[in-house]
């Protein structure tokens, strides 16, 4: 019987009903303390420290503090300790402060050529899908998850239902995988994917980076999917080949790699086609992902939406985001941008920035920042310069971390602030309390920092 | 985990849709090392600014998609420090979902009339093992995974109980199965 990309995997890796192993599990400071601490009341160990890696980056300032005891708010420098003291315990090998190695944890795993495609990932953190851009089936956990797979290597599983969306046509200029992901989920709704593991293919999708690939598996689980999948391909394969963590017999590894594909005549549970050529720059305007339009729309009236928790949950969301119906999106003043987070943070995504900024300078009602997602993103893109043509236009450059896409350090927005930001989440409060997000692609980020409000970037000369 | 029967008694309802597990309890508490303590702050913002009041009853009642976002699980231990020992919704965000079965947060699926029906009702009785949720409307019954009943109504220790199959686990790594993936410890 012909089976879907998902199938394969998930079969290959179930050793009981309803129990699979994982291959690679992720830690950060965040969601692990409580779960080594489950460990250590039962008397139990890490099964696997040689399938597990951590990494320090939700709550790291990102002015180049070089090690955990110097940061300085006291409840971050304690959970940065914490997981410094439970891996040396535990065994499990960690890139904390101070390391070359650190980062966001969705960047540095494939950055290591630790993220393989047919193999199973998880981490305690919901942007895990990232993952699933390399075939690999990747999901976010919760910390008494995180406790299982430490202590077993397996976590118990409900099998998700399989869901694909297709993408045909060719994507504008312009337009970014960014862009393709908020339209989705656009029409999806929030919730359009729970219970799924989402593949998404199509040649919009083939013709994409693995950083374009990435950016659209994170944003599955704001349209509620539990995995999101690419099938991988020979893009994939240049992308893991010489990386730290990739198979010693290469070769071998990608025969196996290739067989991983959906079959001919494979059933999906779902099926979504979605025209990739009427997609444009996309800007959020409320407080969820997917209360988005095109930028050259207007703010929507909420008397418009039929469904009532829709139009009352937009009624709410243009409240806190102080915006009124039928303002149009290139009209809105913003206080900040921010480029950075799992999800655009990436060598590709600076480079992009870059181009659209050189020699140009950032409106004086502006602060903006630019964050690596890791310390080697930030290594590369201060050997080709990056670094030098965001300062020069008033961007300020900074150490890796999630920074402000949930502001759990340092870097967060003032009450009352806009922000077009780059991140993956708008909800009210998360970039600081009072704060208000709209997410865009870098490209369209960059660009709203030099002139102080959105632009359409077709247009943008 | 202590073990789940029935849950009876009233019903705190927030009638909206895709609440996110960051409004359900704020970032600056997830700093904190210990999995107790974290009902004060439940809905911290929003209880806060006078935008919502919550009373502590055994079961809350809200709309689809809740627990949306983030998998932080800090979220369902307010929850359940607050004093919910059941969620009645339309739908769950999956993590979340799971993440209330763990600690044994009874995580209830009902279709949005009955949810509306229960709501009014301003009381009502679950019986895990039934499957049925009684009210002064009627009653009715809900989906639970067979294991995933078993283990709440046991309050059982899931990792005891993969622990159990390590025979299994041993086998499927000595196969071959535990092959694929980096080594993280040789990089």
């Amino acid at each position: 019987m012909p089976k879907t990309m998902f199938d394969k995997i998930w079969d290959a890796h179930e050793v009981a009903d309803g129990l699979i192993y994982i291959d690679l599990h992720l830690v950060h400071e965040i969601t692990s303390a409580q779960a080594f601490e489950g460990l250590r009341l039962e008397g139990r160990q890490v099964r696997r420290p040689d399938k597990t890696l951590a990494t320090a980056d939700h709550n790291v300032p990102t002015d180049g503090t070089p090690a955990a005891h110097l940061i300085a708010d006291e409840m971050s420098r304690k959970q940065v300790e914490a997981l410094e003291r439970n891996c040396a315990q535990f065994g499990v090998p960690v890139y904390s402060l101070g390391s070359n190695r650190r980062g966001i944890v969705h960047v540095i795993g494939p950055e290591l050529g630790l993220t393989q495609p047919g193999t199973t990932i998880v981490c305690g953190d919901s942007h895990t899908s990232t993952h699933g851009a390399f075939g690999a089936l990747a999901f976010g956990i919760g910390t008494s998850e995180v406790e299982h797979v430490l202590a077993t290597q397996c976590l118990p599983q409900r099998r998700p239902k399989t869901m694909r969306i297709e993408y045909a046509g060719e994507r504008r200029p312009g337009v970014t995988p960014k862009d393709l992901i908020l339209a989705t989920i656009g029409r999806l709704g929030t919730h359009g994917m729970i219970g799924y593991a989402v593949e998404y293919a199509g040649e919009p999708i083939q013709t994409l980076s693995m950083e374009g690939r990435m950016t659209v598996c994170n944003m599955t689980i704001e349209g509620g999917g539990r995995a999101g999948m690419v099938a991988p391909d020979d893009t994939t394969f240049a992308y893991v080949e010489g990386r730290p963590g990739a198979p010693e017999d290469f070769d071998k590894a990608v025969e196996g790699w290739r067989g991983l594909n959906t079959d001919e005549g494979a059933e999906f549970h779902s099926r979504v086609e979605i025209d990739a050529s009427a997609i444009s720059p996309m800007v959020t305007w409320g407080t969820q992902p997917a209360q988005v339009v095109e930028v050259t729309d207007r703010v929507p009236d909420p008397d418009a939406i039929d469904a009532s928790a829709d139009r009352e949950a937009a009624e709410r969301a243009l409240a806190y985001m102080a915006l009124e119906p039928g303002t149009p999106m290139t009209e809105i003043p913003l206080d900040r941008v921010f480029i950075g987070s799992c999800v655009n943070s990436r060598i590709e995504d600076l480079r992009e920035a870059a181009a659209a900024v050189e020699g140009r300078t950032v409106a004086d009602t502006v602060r903006a920042m630019v964050v690596p997602g890791s310390e080697q993103v930030r290594a590369d893109a201060e050997a080709e310069g990056l670094d030098e043509i965001l300062r020069s236009a008033g961007f300020e450059w900074r150490t890796s971390g999630c920074s402000m896409c949930l502001g759990m350090n340092p870097d967060v927005l003032a009450d009352g602030e806009r922000c077009a930001s780059t991140s993956n989440r708008n909800y009210e409060g998360r970039q600081g309390k009072g704060g208000r997000t709209h997410l865009v692609s870098p490209l369209m980020a960059a660009a709203a920092a030099i002139e102080g409000h959105f632009v359409d970037i077709r247009e943008w000369q | 985990m202590r073990p789940i029967d029935v849950i009876e008694g009233g019903i705190s309802v927030l009638d909206r849709a895709d609440v996110d597990t960051d409004q359900i309890i704020p970032k600056q508490f997830l700093k904190r090392l210990e999995r107790t303590g974290f009902g004060e702050f439940l809905f911290y913002d929003w209880i806060r600014s006078g935008e919502i009041e919550l009373e502590r009853n055994p079961i809350f009642l809200t709309g689809r998609n809740f627990g949306c976002g983030s998998s932080r699980e800090h979220a369902v231990w307010a929850l359940q420090g607050f004093g919910f020992e059941a969620i009645v919704a339309p739908s769950f965000a999956d993590i979340f979902y799971v993440n209330c079965t763990k600690v044994g947060l009874l995580p209830v699926v009902l279709d949005e009339r009955h949810c509306t029906a229960i709501a009014d009702a301003g009381e009502a009785r679950i019986d895990a093992d039934d499957q049925t949720v009684s009210f002064s409307g009627g009653v009715v019954e809900f989906e639970i995974d067979p294991d995933v009943k078993h283990r709440l109504l046991h309050g059982l220790d899931e990792i005891g109980l993969t622990l159990r199959k390590e025979a299994a686990i041993g086998e499927f790594e000595s196969s071959g199965g535990a092959d694929r993936g980096p080594v993280t410890t040789a990089l």
